[in-house]
């Protein structure tokens, strides 16, 4: 066998193993697809049927049993609110921070970020305790502000980085004209930095849907989200998994899609910016 | 800009932060210090570190503190080793690749309710679980993974959920690696382990790090896997510190008590973040 053939071979064998990877981390999320295909009966059957007559009535079932939109409902006004709120606050610090940077700008990115380090456990009785005495518990504000809070640091750091990109020539040219600030931003920036903008929501978005730690203590019904709601379920043993696993389908498909378009601001954003 | 604009346009942002970061860490310390259970509102006052104590000596501690260790230790090295192999197999052109990447990636974007619940149900349950059926169709006997290795369990789940992150960060640090260098290398007659040792583990040392100390920060923090499966038993033993406090402050109402770990916990999580700032730091070019 000459060199080139033995590379072509380790080559075929690295792919043969790249897709047993893939396969073996994606069974899972197949798995679970599959099973909200099935009955109930089939979902537990022994040994587990890979071939069987797909049926939708989970689907139909979780919405007329389960009041499935209330919890979706709740999923998208807190992560998009909390998205919302903090974009508020970030563009325009970050905007006066990418441009106008000073000796101080670092030391507070880096304080920023380091707020994000606080363990949620930590602070858990405090905010516990405010939420009650403000009757904020199982409220959809209390999340909102919280989930805003919480992705500030991340949502201002990749917002700087993607202000910093912007040409400063482009801006010096629009202040010789005399532009004000506001529609500086407005008309120069903000289309510029769209993109940016966009794909940073993305990413808080992913978080604030996905989060399980203060959906589940701060929420009862009334305000519960797709992930204290799917948590609801531990309970009774061996019950629903046809219709769990519909659930979970629904409630994963628009992330995982928006987490494959967010790709890159998810490695920045999830390092700190410390991989690019 | 001048500086007013510049400080009112900064100032919205920085002093939320603050507060948000101020106030619920000072009302900690605070609560730990005193006597405070929901449960028995007549007993107050302050009581030095008698919370500490209380929840130093509770017999849940040490296993609680252990499994924790354990938890972040085993993750760490898995997703580590595993991301790390998988990185390098799927950094060459191959049919499919995109695909591939997709499949690879997406455990890390399912809610954390939802795979613990599809590995406690669907994978691990000893009786319609897959894998049950598996070791049945082998000839042996199906393991009660919840109740006999609680804490391999959440181990494997977490290591499922977070082994794509790896993954993800060390692929997008191969492709910006120096392909020349590479060619050179190879055509200098350096093998695989050689180049891989020489070339790529170097340039993957920060990406490294990186990964390292942000999975620890959330690692500590785990607690839907472990609400959702196993609800730390049997006993303490797939309990950790985060779901210790939640147990206090939930369950025995204990404010006081729930308080003194958590500044516990977030003295452990300082530790660990003041590496992982450092690191941030040197990347950040203002």
């Amino acid at each position: 066998m000459t060199d080139k053939q033995r590379d072509i071979l380790k080559n075929r064998i690295a792919v043969f193993f790249a897709w047993v990877a893939a396969l073996a981390f994606f069974f899972p999320i197949f798995w679970m697809v599959l099973t909200g295909f099935k009955t109930e009966n089939q979902a537990i059957a022994i040994p587990p049927l890979l071939f069987f007559e797909p049926t939708l009535e989970n689907y139909t079932e979780i919405q007329s049993r389960m009041n499935y939109t209330h919890f979706a409902m709740n999923s998208i006004i807190t992560s998009f609110g909390g998205t919302l709120l903090a974009l508020l606050i970030a563009i325009p610090s970050a905007y006066s921070m990418a441009f106008n940077t000073g000796r101080w700008t670092k030391d507070i990115l880096m304080w920023m970020l380091s707020t994000k380090m606080l363990p949620a456990v930590g602070v858990l009785m405090p905010i516990y305790l405010i939420c009650q005495k403000f009757g904020l518990l199982d409220s959809r504000i209390a999340l909102v502000v919280i989930y805003a809070m919480m992705n500030l640091p991340i949502v201002m750091l990749i917002l700087f980085n993607y202000f910093r990109e912007i040409p400063k020539e482009i801006l010096e040219a629009s202040r010789m004209d005399g532009t004000s600030t506001l529609n500086e931003i407005r008309q120069v920036v903000m289309p510029l930095a769209w993109g940016g903008i966009a794909s940073t929501a993305l990413l808080s978005i992913i978080l604030c849907w996905n989060e399980a730690f203060w959906s589940i203590v701060l929420t009862t019904t009334e305000a519960s989200t797709l992930t204290a709601f799917v948590a609801s379920f531990q309970a009774p043993e061996g019950l629903f998994w046809a219709k769990v696993s519909a659930v979970s389908t629904l409630a994963c498909a628009p992330i995982v899609v928006f987490g494959w378009l967010a790709q890159k601001q998810l490695v920045q954003g999830l390092t700190f910016g410390a991989v690019k | 800009m001048n500086a007013t604009l510049t400080r009112w346009l900064q100032a919205p942002s920085i002093i939320l932060l603050f507060i948000w970061m101020i106030v619920p860490l000072s009302l900690t310390v605070y609560f730990s210090t005193i006597r405070y259970n929901l449960l028995y509102p007549e007993r107050t006052g302050f009581i030095g570190l008698d919370n500490y104590r209380f929840f130093w000596t509770d017999p849940a501690f040490m296993p609680a503190l252990l499994n924790t260790l354990v938890l972040v230790g085993s993750v760490l090295f898995i997703t580590v080793i595993l991301g790390l192999t998988i990185a390098v197999l799927i950094d060459r052109p191959f049919r499919g690749r995109s695909i591939a990447r997709v499949m690879l990636i997406s455990p890390f974007f399912i809610m954390p309710t939802v795979s613990a619940l599809v590995w406690k149900n669907m994978l691990m349950d000893p009786n319609n679980g897959l894998f049950a059926a598996l070791a049945n169709a082998l000839g042996g006997t199906p393991i009660e993974w919840l109740q006999d290795f609680p804490l391999l369990s959440i181990i494997i789940m977490v290591s499922w959920q977070w082994t794509p992150f790896a993954i993800l960060i060390f692929m997008t640090s191969l492709q910006s690696q120096d392909q020349e260098q590479k060619e050179a290398a190879t055509l200098d007659g350096a093998g695989f382990w050689a180049q891989f040792r020489n070339l790529t583990l170097p340039h993957l040392a920060r990406p490294i790090a990186i990964v390292i100390l942000i999975q620890m920060i959330f690692h500590l923090a785990i607690f839907a896997e472990i609400f959702v499966t196993t609800s730390g038993g049997p006993g303490v033993q797939s309990t950790n510190l985060t779901y210790l406090i939640y147990i206090q402050s939930q369950q025995a109402f204990d404010v006081g008590v729930a308080s003194a770990g958590g500044v516990f916990a977030i003295i452990l999580a300082n530790i660990v973040a003041i590496f992982l700032i450092r690191a941030i730091g040197k990347t950040l070019t203002v």
